[in-house]
């Protein structure tokens, strides 16, 4: 693909309705005859459902439960494990065992209150030992593991983290011209689309999913719409009326999906010349009491285990274990922050416990165009990762303070990380199950309208893959059209997850633009449905964990500084620094919107965000008891972008949307080893676990 | 009972129950929808509106309460020249993401520059800190009024 310089940011085109309060979200939707449902949710996490107690309802409402269901009593995730409605037997705290609908809200929420399931409890499980995903794969020789004059081994934990979104869950249903429409905060219009026509057994036509604006996903809106999607569908073929569902923040932070709490277990295997022979490492995931897309998340967490390092031998295994709570499911990063978090701490510390330059050891084994994955791919493309290093050292003046702080009870540390990133769907995915079109038309007046199913939830997408079409056709911005997915018109360009949006879906938009551009004829009607198709080198067999995981991937480095306080344990973050390589960057502020909101959330991943599930109900349930970062919380965060154009994607851009979480909590965790002179081995680190750590030797 | 006040330069009468939250009265009752509900605890600041100049968390805020008061939702300020000018800077630094903590964002930056035309880099993390914005850890944000400040100058 020809490459093009961009060196100006556009102004984004969503942001004076955004600013202004024009644009409307679901809940701004005026539809004043809607009904309300409010979920009738379990009480137990585990038990028998026997029965369920309705008392009885006034006129205009109605109670509807996996009695009601039309076709299947299934959510179509990934894995086809999590049930609509709670059938005979429930899994977890929250499980829906039906909904109360009715015209008014207050009622609704009184009637769901005297709703009872019977239940005979059975035993729960809470930690992580039953596994329902197990996946492994070899690189090398591991037989090679019984040479090793010295072996070292960890343990690290990562713990929930709730998406926080801004604009809590939201889903509106109508039927109108014979037709199911959904509007509602969501991801993937096509995953509504579906969950709908799976649980009521209709066809394409039947369903329409439009989407409003968007108060911020990160992942939490990939799947759980589905399930509300699923449960009003059920409820609207009955009712007939328009439905509306709604989730305050308590609702949303208790019952929704999250962030896998991970444990991961690493041992190097070392001779005696300090060489590393290779590593064996084991990634275990809470994946809650449903897998639904568990097993993905697993992949990427496994496929991301030894981070930017490469080793001749390598054995990657891991576990997604069934525990009765709240699923978890997709969070930027998708499994790879917790494994990656694991490894660079593991790599630091190993250097420690050889006696080598903790810096030293990282470069040595640091990964070279041309070394092979651990998937036993390749790293085709060039890879600017010591150029990154370099400059983020320089940007933070890193080589003077990691030697002034390591001066004993200065309280204060600086840590680096370095990572990367896997862009788009695992393996062959974009080409075998993703299959994105896009289609592109123009009208008499040659004006320009192209549809796709990716959703602008805030990361500026709309703009960017716009401005792909209008650069490549060469005409005026106001010639081109490109309005929010509306499955009417839209043909499925795939979920707005992965990080594929910029990489595959733009240079999905490019070429089909360049198609048009290629056939085009003033004052003629054109339109053109331009299919993707991969990259040919693209082989992984998904059974085995063998081959190239992913078409292409980022990389970037972050450096933190943190000062604590010896008497309170408060932690203060004093500086961030970070370089990524994202290829090359369209618009450089909506990157920098990006690496500054990734950080952001992985910070409070890191040591504020504190989510802790007992007897399987979480404790944090409010935003007062579970804290975000506050603009007291950071401090100025400086980015730079090098350049590193990717061949295959549009002008050279590759993914970042998901790259920018992952360096975070490393970053921190090392220089807060260094201010405390003790090692971190799991997060959050709460003052409560810094004091433990102050107070205990290591 | 029935109060009246001013909202966005508009006197309005209207009955409200005493449970009733100035959030819900201004979205439910008076439709002006750019007002948000994030939490409904106070804490994210997505509900912001000005009462007397003054920023307010509504969903905290029993209606009436607000009898005899001046109100401004964003509805009512969008239409000043203040508004063009920290509109204008939020999208000079892409002070904007998902668009949910705006509205307030915007109308407490205005809070600020008013009391304090040229506020440091504290000041302004200070008073943006009661509203939650998960997209672009606040450093676009911050910019964004520093940019507002400078060319507040020339209003």
């Amino acid at each position: 693909m020809k490459m093009k310089k961009f060196d100006t940011s556009v102004k984004k085109v969503d942001n004076e309705e955004k600013m202004s309060g024009r644009a409307i979200f679901t809940g701004d939707i005026q539809m004043d005859d809607a009904y309300f449902a409010i979920q009738v949710r379990s009480e137990k996490a585990h038990a028998k459902l026997k029965g369920i107690y309705v008392p009885k309802l006034p006129k205009d409402y109605y109670f509807i439960s996996a009695k009601d269901i039309v076709k299947e009593n299934v959510v179509n995730i990934i894995a086809s494990d999590w049930p609509v409605f709670a059938d005979k037997k429930v899994n977890y705290i929250g499980e829906a065992i039906g909904l109360i609908v009715g015209p008014d809200k207050g009622m609704c929420m009184y009637l769901a209150s005297l709703v009872k399931g019977e239940y005979e409890e059975l035993e729960p499980v809470f930690e992580m030992k039953n596994s329902y995903v197990h996946k492994e794969f070899t690189k090398g020789d591991v037989s090679k593991f019984k040479s090793a004059k010295k072996v070292f081994s960890e343990e690290f934990t990562t713990g929930y983290q709730e998406q926080v979104y801004l604009e809590p869950q939201a889903m509106l249903m109508y039927i109108q011209n014979d037709q199911i429409v959904v509007k509602a905060s969501m991801q993937c219009p096509f995953y509504i689309h579906k969950a709908i026509m799976r649980t009521l057994g209709c066809k394409e036509k039947d369903v329409r999913v439009i989407q409003p604006a968007v108060g911020g996903a990160f992942g939490g809106k990939e799947h759980y719409p589905s399930l509300m999607a699923a449960q009003l569908a059920t409820a609207i073929v009955k009712i007939k009326k328009p439905i509306k569902m709604f989730f305050d923040r308590k609702e949303d932070i208790t019952y929704t999906t999250k962030r896998h709490p991970s444990k991961t277990e690493i041992s190097a295997y070392v001779d005696a010349k300090n060489n590393i022979i290779g590593v064996k490492i084991h990634v275990g995931i809470d994946g809650g009491a449903y897998v639904g897309c568990s097993m993905v998340v697993l992949s990427r967490a496994l496929i991301a285990a030894t981070n930017t390092y490469t080793f001749e031998n390598v054995s990657v295994s891991g576990d997604a274990y069934c525990t009765n709570k709240v699923p978890s499911a997709a969070f930027r990063g998708f499994g790879s922050p917790q494994s990656i978090f694991a490894f660079e701490l593991f790599i630091n510390h190993l250097a420690d416990y050889l006696k080598v330059d903790r810096m030293e050891l990282r470069m040595k084994y640091l990964v070279k165009q041309g070394d092979i994955t651990s998937t036993s791919g390749l790293f085709r493309d060039p890879i600017i990762l010591k150029e990154l290093v370099d400059k983020a050292m320089e940007m933070s003046d890193y080589k003077h303070k990691v030697k002034l702080y390591s001066k004993e009870k200065s309280y204060r540390g600086i840590g680096l990380s370095m990572f990367l990133h896997g862009c788009g769907f695992t393996g062959s995915g974009e080409s075998d199950l993703i299959k994105a079109q896009l289609r592109i038309k123009k009208d008499k007046n040659d004006i320009v309208t192209f549809y796709t199913s990716q959703v602008d939830f805030g990361q500026g997408n709309r703009t960017t893959l716009k401005r792909i079409v209008v650069d490549t056709l060469g005409i005026p911005e106001d010639h081109v059209i490109y309005d929010a997915p509306d499955t009417n018109e839209t043909l499925s360009t795939g979920p707005t997850a992965a990080s594929r949006t910029i990489i595959i879906v733009g240079g999905l938009a490019a070429k089909a633009a360049q198609h048009l551009k290629s056939i085009w004829k003033d004052g003629e009607e054109q339109e053109i449905v331009e299919p993707y198709v991969g990259p040919a080198y693209i082989k992984w067999d998904e059974a085995t964990m063998q081959g190239d995981a992913y078409p292409g991937y980022a990389w970037g480095v972050n450096i933190v500084e943190v000062s604590v306080d010896p008497v309170t344990y408060e932690v203060n973050v004093e500086g961030c620094w970070s370089t990524y390589d994202v290829g090359h960057a369209i618009d450089e502020r909506i990157i920098m919107g990006q690496a500054d909101g990734g950080l952001a959330q992985a910070l409070g991943w890191a040591y504020l965000e504190k989510e802790v599930a007992e007897n399987g109900m979480f404790k944090q349930r409010t935003m007062s008891d579970y804290a975000i970062p506050t603009s007291m919380d950071l401090p100025v965060l400086e980015t730079e972008v090098l350049d590193n154009p990717f061949k295959y994607g549009a002008f050279g851009a590759k993914g970042a949307g998901e790259l920018t979480f992952v360096g975070g909590a490393p970053a921190f965790a090392l220089a807060l080893e260094q201010a405390i002179g003790k090692k971190v081995h799991d997060i959050p680190a709460t003052p409560e676990y810094i004091m433990e750590l102050m107070n205990h030797e290591n | 009972m029935k109060i009246s006040f001013v909202i966005n330069n508009k006197k309005v009468s209207l009955d409200v129950e005493p449970s009733m939250r100035l959030l819900d009265v201004i979205r439910n009752e008076l439709h002006l929808t750019g007002t948000k509900e994030g939490c409904g605890e106070g804490e994210c600041g997505a509900c912001t509106v000005l009462i007397n100049e003054e920023p307010v968390n509504s969903c905290l805020y029993p209606a009436i309460n607000a009898a005899n008061k001046n109100i401004m939702t964003i509805e009512g300020f969008r239409e000043t020249n203040e508004y063009r000018v920290i509109a204008d800077a939020f999208a000079d630094r892409g002070g904007s993401q998902c668009g949910f903590c705006t509205p307030g964002m915007i109308l407490v930056t205005y809070s600020l520059l008013k009391k304090n035309p040229h506020p440091s880099e504290e000041e302004i993390r200070f008073a943006l800190s009661g509203n939650l914005c998960r997209c672009t850890g606040y450093q676009a944000i911050v910019d964004a009024v520093k940019v507002a400040a400078v060319k507040g100058i020339k209003l």
